[in-house]
């Protein structure tokens, strides 16, 4: 894994809340057995007609959405289904993080353990940001701080062991692997 | 000593290195349940690194999630008719020999939906972790297991090591007391809570359904409350075992026998919640007021008692956009609203006792005209006991189709799809946009809820067809 330090870029802004991993990419694209090439159906629903062609009003389908790596929404994001295809999906489009209030538990989980950062903050920070899209943000994974144009620095939260995997490149694999000698005297103590 | 939880006692048995500020436990695993969607990235990252699956004797794969449900297709006369699916199928079959993984096969009679084959065959007992890549692993809490969703990464890590990296999350208790009413079932029950505490009321949490309620529930009900735990946002459901959980286990083909039973048991007796532990949070539940529920909107937490109406919140943009996909208005009566498609199913409500509610209904009884229902068994052995007990007669008779088990409407990826517009009462557990097919409108509901509806074409009441 590449390390990962600093995200800058403009944010995208999808307002709704309680966006579940269904709507992130819909279970019928989920009979892939890769993880390549999920962006091209990221949010399938919303951002694509009937016959396939972009439907015009939604936001990733307009210009100023083009090259976002951050995206902000309503609070919950990422409720429902385990599938890690949503984070996939939303790495493989070129989003590197979600900025929200709320984020669910499993989905968190799933965007660590691929290099796509979670976010959450606070209400007013957040209404700001849904209020604000295209706002230009530096993400500061080391500093854990979110820096606005406006001068305003806000600190979060991020989970330690996942933040220094991630600073370092590392995979948490490689640390669970490390543990297989006291994973081996676990089960010879239960038998 | 401290009094503890029963979810910090299934914890800490589990606990192979504890959990410091700066890493997360090493949570020890004993049963992984697998399937064909979430697992082949994971396979491959075996492959990648060189590794074995090292427990396959902890490790059971079905195949659910994108299998038909028609005979033909499932029995081979006739080709898988999604092709990416069958490509999935033969590559859990590729990679089940490959590892040396138990795998119930396409033809295999003891196949079903991954929640419904554990506890049937007793693999799901008290005190476990079990893990599986789908978030309804929290069906398998109704035993006083911790059972919770992972991702493909995290099956990749169990396969390998056997064990997952965890933080503790934080205990809610949800007291449920007083007898829930004629008609008024489990679903109707989880429905009410998922109402009142919101989609994301769990987030972070363990639940512990308690009370006097849940201890007069059988084993089916308690999964089919455990089971939308994740619909409220928690990480697991669990219910402590006791004599009800016993004997649903005692003589299911992979329970303890003879002495090893005694000794099980007595071990299982001691997953209970201590009387002074301590939870993090707790809410009380009133089941006595609980009346048959059904969703209006595009997740389970908008939810209204069915003889009730739509609120209005009239300005709430996110509101009004699930109000525009349902095809709905604020202030509209749920009651007789038209349906197109009647699903019973799932790994929520497509146990053996979930058919005989519904057949209670259909018994002598047409489903209305234009309305589908289709009637999906949890796994191949509830189909057989559904056709020796009669109930898959009385299916046919009313005009319903009948089919081979498997996740199917529940989720749109394996041919059996709500088309667009059209609204479809379901017993399973997402109302998504989308969940059931493209642009389709779901209602989520009890299996009493279903029968009803399909009877009477609109959306009805069931107490009035009991």
């Amino acid at each position: 894994m590449q390390p990962l330090k600093r995200i800058t870029s403009r944010t995208v802004v999808i307002a709704s809340t309680d966006i579940d991993t269904d709507q992130i990419i819909p279970a019928r694209f989920l009979t892939t057995t890769t993880k390549e090439g999920l962006g091209q159906q990221l949010f399938a629903d919303w951002r694509y007609q009937e016959d396939g062609t972009p439907k015009r009003e939604f936001v990733l389908n307009r210009p100023e959405a083009r090259g976002a790596q951050i995206l902000v929404t309503g609070r919950n994001f990422g409720c429902g289904s385990s599938r890690e295809h949503a984070p996939w999906a939303l790495l493989d489009y070129g989003f590197r993080a979600v900025i929200s209030t709320e984020i669910a538990d499993i989905f968190c989980g799933n965007a660590l353990k691929n290099g796509f950062l979670p976010i959450v903050v606070d209400e007013e920070t957040c209404q700001w940001l849904l209020h604000h899209p295209g706002t230009e943000l530096d993400i500061d994974l080391e500093a854990m701080r979110l820096a606005l144009p406006t001068g305003v620095s806000i600190s979060f939260a991020i989970e330690p062991f996942a933040r220094h995997c991630l600073l370092n490149g590392l995979d948490e694999f490689g640390y669970l692997r490390s543990r297989l000698a006291d994973i081996e005297r676990f089960e010879a103590a239960r038998s | 000593m401290t009094a503890r939880t029963l979810f910090d006692k299934v914890w800490s048995a589990h606990e192979v290195v504890a959990e410091t500020p700066d890493t997360p436990a090493v949570l020890y695993v004993d049963l992984h349940l697998v399937h064909e969607v979430t697992t082949p990235q994971a396979f491959s990252m075996l492959k990648a690194h060189g590794l074995p699956v090292r427990r396959p004797d902890r490790t059971l794969a079905t195949m659910d999630h994108s299998t038909p449900t028609q005979s033909a297709q499932v029995f081979g006369s006739v080709p898988i008719k999604v092709d990416a699916a069958a490509k999935q199928v033969r590559q859990m079959e590729r990679n089940a020999a490959e590892f040396g993984i138990e795998l119930f096969g396409m033809h295999d009679a003891r196949r079903g939906i991954v929640h419904i084959i554990g506890p049937e065959l007793g693999m799901t007992q008290p005190g476990m972790t079990i893990v599986c890549g789908d978030s309804h692993t929290s069906t398998h809490g109704a035993f006083g297991a911790l059972a919770f969703g992972i991702g493909t990464t995290e099956v990749g890590h169990v396969f390998a090591t056997q064990a997952l990296l965890q933080r503790k999350p934080k205990s809610l208790a949800v007291n449920i007391e007083g007898p829930l009413q004629p008609g008024v079932t489990a679903k109707d029950l989880i429905l009410a809570i998922i109402g009142q505490i919101g989609v994301s009321g769990g987030t972070g949490h363990v639940l512990e359904y308690r009370g006097s309620t849940v201890r007069a529930l059988s084993m089916h009900e308690r999964m089919t409350v455990c089971n939308m735990s994740i619909e409220a946002g928690a990480r697991a459901g669990m219910i402590a075992p006791d004599e009800v959980t016993f004997d649903y286990l005692r003589d299911k083909p992979r329970a303890p026998r003879g002495q090893d039973w005694e000794a099980a048991e007595a071990r299982w007796r001691t997953f209970v919640t201590d009387p002074r532990a301590q939870f993090d949070a707790s809410v009380d539940v009133d089941a006595e007021r609980v009346e048959p529920m059904i969703t209006y909107g595009t997740n389970p937490g908008m939810v209204v008692p069915i003889g009730a109406a739509i609120p209005d919140k009239k300005g709430d943009e996110v509101f009004d956009k699930a109000l525009r996909y349902m095809g709905f208005h604020g202030g509209e009566a749920m009651l007789g609203k038209p349906v197109n498609v009647v699903f019973i199913g799932s790994c929520t409500n497509g146990r053996l006792e979930d058919l005989q509610a519904a057949a209670g209904i259909l018994k002598g009884r047409k489903v209305a005209p234009g309305v589908h229902l289709l009637i999906v068994p949890g796994s191949q052995q509830i189909k057989r006991q559904a056709e020796a007990s009669g109930l898959a007669e009385i299916f046919k008779a009313a005009g319903a189709d009948w089919r081979e088990s498997g996740c199917s409407m529940c989720l749109g990826m394996n041919g059996d799809t709500v088309a667009a517009g059209q609204y479809s009462v379901s017993t399973s557990n997402r109302n998504f946009e989308g969940r059931q097919g493209k642009g389709a409108r779901t209602l989520l509901v009890s299996p009493l809820t279903a029968a009803a509806s399909a009877v009477k074409g609109s959306i009805a009441d069931p107490r009035e067809l009991l």
